[in-house]
Order: C-alpha cells, then structure tokens, then sequence
C-alpha cells in the first residue's frame, strides 16, 4: 500500500489541498468519482445562502458526547475545541458542526461495523454544537480508537473524528476528518494520503494543546477549520 | 501579511455517517398532507449503474415565494416555517425520498428555479455539487445560465422527471455518479477567482 500511496502523491495537487476524487489507492473510489470534469458554474443565488440552525436545533449536552448515556463512557476523555473561519479568514458564526467517531477501542454504534471490538454501552459518538460569535466550537468527547478496514491487507485508519461544517453559503459545505498529531499510521492510511500535499495534510491535525486541558479531567486539543468556496458576501479587502 | 488561511481539505464521510448526520424527519422539508407538496426522489447509482446504498444527499432551496430561508429551526422543524433544508441517506436500494415545496424563482436571480444539491457517500473523498431543475419551467430553463451552457443530454440530467405518487404530485431526480447518463457536477469555485488573486497579488482589483 505504501507504494501505491507514494505513486499517487506524484500527480500534482488539486486546487485548496483536497484530495483527487479518483484516488486508486482508496479502492472504493473506482466508481464513484466522475468521469467527466465538473462543469464550472457561478453559484446562484440560492448557492450564495446557506441553511440556517438555531438554538432549537441543538441542545448544550449535544456537544458533550460523554453525557448521552447514564453512566460514563470508557477513554480517554479529550476536549476538541477550534475556530471555523471562511476563505477570508472571517469567523463563521452561529453555524452547526457535527461530529461523529468510533469508541476508545475503534468501534462504531453501527450496524455496518465488523470490527471485532467491544461496544460502549455508555458512548454513542454523535454530537452537535453551534459556533459562537468568534466562530468557536468545543466538544466534549473521548478519544476514538484505530479500527481495520478492508481497503487492503492489514489496513487499519488512524484515529479521527469526522465533522461536519456549514459555512455562510451553500458553497462552503465541507465534510472531512480530524486526526491526532504524531499518529503512525498517517503514511498507511490512503484516506489521510489522499490529501498529498504536505502542508495540506498538516491542516487536518488537531494540535495538543495544554491550555486546553483541563487539570485533573481531560487533556485538550485545538482544529481550526477553514472552509473553502466562495462566501455569502465577497471578502472586505481590509479584512484581508 | 499573513495572507487568507489555507483551505482545511475534505475526507470522505465514510460509511458510518447514519447515527451522525441523518436526522428524524431529515427528508419532511413539509409536513404530510401540505398544500402543494411535491415527492422528489430517485436512486443514486454508480460507474457500474449498481444502486449506492451509502450516500447521503442534502438538499436547499427557496419556498413557493422565492425567498431563501433566513430562521434557524432546519433539524427541528416547527411545522410552520419554511426551512428550506433536507438531508437524507440512501437505503438499501440506493433510493431517497424528499417532500417539499416547488421552488419559486429568487428575485434578481438569472437561474432558474432549482434545489441546490450536494452528494456524500463512502468511497466519495470531496462531495459533489448538483442542481434540480424543473422541466415546466420551459422560457427560464432556456434562458438559465447553466442548463444553456450544456449540451441537451448532459442538461437533462439536471431536470427532474414529472412522475405521480401516492400523495400527490411527483418528481424523480436520479443520481449516476459516475459513466452513462453521468449526472452533471459543479465546479461552484467560480469566485474563488477572487481569493487566488489575493494570494499572488495579481488579480483584478
Ligand atoms: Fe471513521
């Protein structure tokens, strides 16, 4: 696998750091990245907007994944907390990030995850939170475990939390993966080596963080997430 | 000068998103038994035209007024305000399922009415952005920027096709990912013209 991965960090990156869709070394790309180009189109009205939460959507515990049972999940406990900021570098306020990961022993609540690891009766692994006005978000959580895959032989991704992001427009949507810095699996795992640009895939590690941690409870980490695309309105040059 | 910040990259969502993002109700933009409401829904497939039970699509849009959605409430809709917002997972059979309202056209808008669309799905590194037009607005498809842009097969599927269901007034919208019949995807960074400028200091002012 690791041939392949150093073959496929040969091509030139794509534009902003994101991976190439048709990345072979992640096998079930074969039939799922387009064939055709993507056809350039200014966005619309509607793509310059983007849906909107509130404060009904999301309640204070969500952001507290350690919280959603009746005893005290098995870990860990991190606190991950970070900025969400668009192209310009403005924060993006009052947006819903969501997360979703595996248990300390790599194992997802979900019907689809073989992987011979025990289940946590107390951790389910979803949470939710809206930004603040300086676009900050924090959970609460449990560091996740590594798990196997069956990409290839003996494929095992590094631990991560996926997020979910909105910006100011439907434009900036992103989905992508936080990892732990230091984490030897990085150059194994042709998830993370889809991005090939180096300083892109620094950009997706959270960084230790010993402000974070809070003494005598959990140990802490800061991500920042830039969101890519255009925004709601065009950037202010003396923002810039 | 520091410069804008570099883009954080995407990652796939992976096939263990569903007790992450789905959500109760994620494809009632409007509840059952709303005047007007529309069934839009397909199957999404891939290169080999086989069903893609692991997608996950998300949906936006303008209400029956043309006006974009402006009050939180998109996951814990009250049943009174347009949100405008859908999101839903593929089952089994790789199909979807929304109810919702028919987009007017948005004031000063040279588009035509459409549903904004964005794919996930496992084995999907960077989402994938489409749109759903309708076919019964013939004089503003011709005139859409995108839909004229490209060539008849390819802008058709961007259209959705009239077809009734049990409760009422239907569309079906399918999504091929990749080979035959490929769905049109957009490349919306069209502004970020603006943004690479900034970077090399040579753009337009
Ligand atoms: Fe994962």
């Amino acid at each position: 696998m690791t041939a392949a991965i150093r073959e496929a960090a040969t091509a030139p990156p794509q534009r902003g750091g994101h991976p190439d869709r048709a990345y072979a070394p992640y096998r079930s790309t074969a039939l799922r990245a387009p064939s055709q180009p993507l056809v350039v189109a200014s966005p619309s009205l509607v793509e310059r907007t983007a849906p909107v939460f509130g404060a009904a959507d999301v309640a204070p515990i969500d952001a507290d994944l350690t919280q959603h049972s009746t005893g005290e999940p098995l870990g860990e406990r991190i606190v991950v907390t970070g900025r969400v900021l668009d192209a310009a570098g403005r924060p993006v306020r009052h947006q819903l990030v969501e997360v979703w990961q595996a248990n300390a022993a790599g194992r997802y609540r979900h019907d689809g995850d073989l992987h011979p690891a025990p289940l946590d009766p107390h951790f389910v692994g979803g949470g939710r939170c809206l930004t603040d006005d300086d676009g900050r978000y924090r959970f609460v959580t449990i560091k996740p475990g590594a798990y196997p895959w069956r990409n290839h032989h003996n494929a095992w991704r590094p631990a991560h939390i996926h997020f979910s992001l909105f910006g100011t427009a439907f434009t900036q949507r992103l989905v992508t993966q936080m990892y732990f810095p230091g984490d030897q699996l990085f150059a194994l795992d042709p998830i993370f080596s889809s991005v090939t640009d180096e300083k892109a895939q620094q950009r997706l590690i959270a960084r230790y963080d010993h402000d974070t941690t809070v003494a005598e409870w959990a140990l802490g980490y800061q991500w920042d997430i830039v969101l890519d695309g255009p925004g709601a309105t065009p950037p202010d040059p003396d923002e810039v | 000068m520091t410069g804008p910040p570099e883009p954080t990259p995407s990652q796939t969502v992976g096939p263990f998103f569903a007790f992450g993002l789905p959500f109760d109700g994620g494809g009632d933009v409007v509840p059952p038994g709303t005047a007007g409401a529309i069934s839009l829904h397909g199957t999404v497939r891939d290169g080999n035209g086989a069903p893609v039970p692991d997608a996950l699509l998300e949906f936006w849009q303008a209400g029956p007024d043309g006006r974009l959605p402006t009050r939180g409430g998109s996951m814990a809709r009250d049943g009174r305000t347009f949100t405008g917002f859908a999101r839903v997972p593929t089952d089994r059979a790789g199909d979807y399922t929304v109810r919702t309202l028919r987009p007017a056209p948005v004031a000063g808008s040279t588009e035509a009415p459409h549903l904004a669309v964005t794919v996930f799905a496992r084995g999907l590194l960077f989402h994938l952005f489409t749109r759903v037009y309708f076919p019964n607005h013939t004089e503003a498809n011709a005139a859409d920027p995108l839909l004229s842009s490209l060539p008849p097969e390819r802008a058709a599927t961007l259209i959705a096709v009239p077809d009734g269901w049990f409760g009422g007034p239907g569309y079906r919208f399918d999504i091929r990912m990749q080979g035959a019949g490929e769905t049109v995807f957009l490349d919306l960074t069209g502004d970020g013209a603006q943004r690479s400028s900034t970077i090399d200091g040579a753009g337009p002012a």
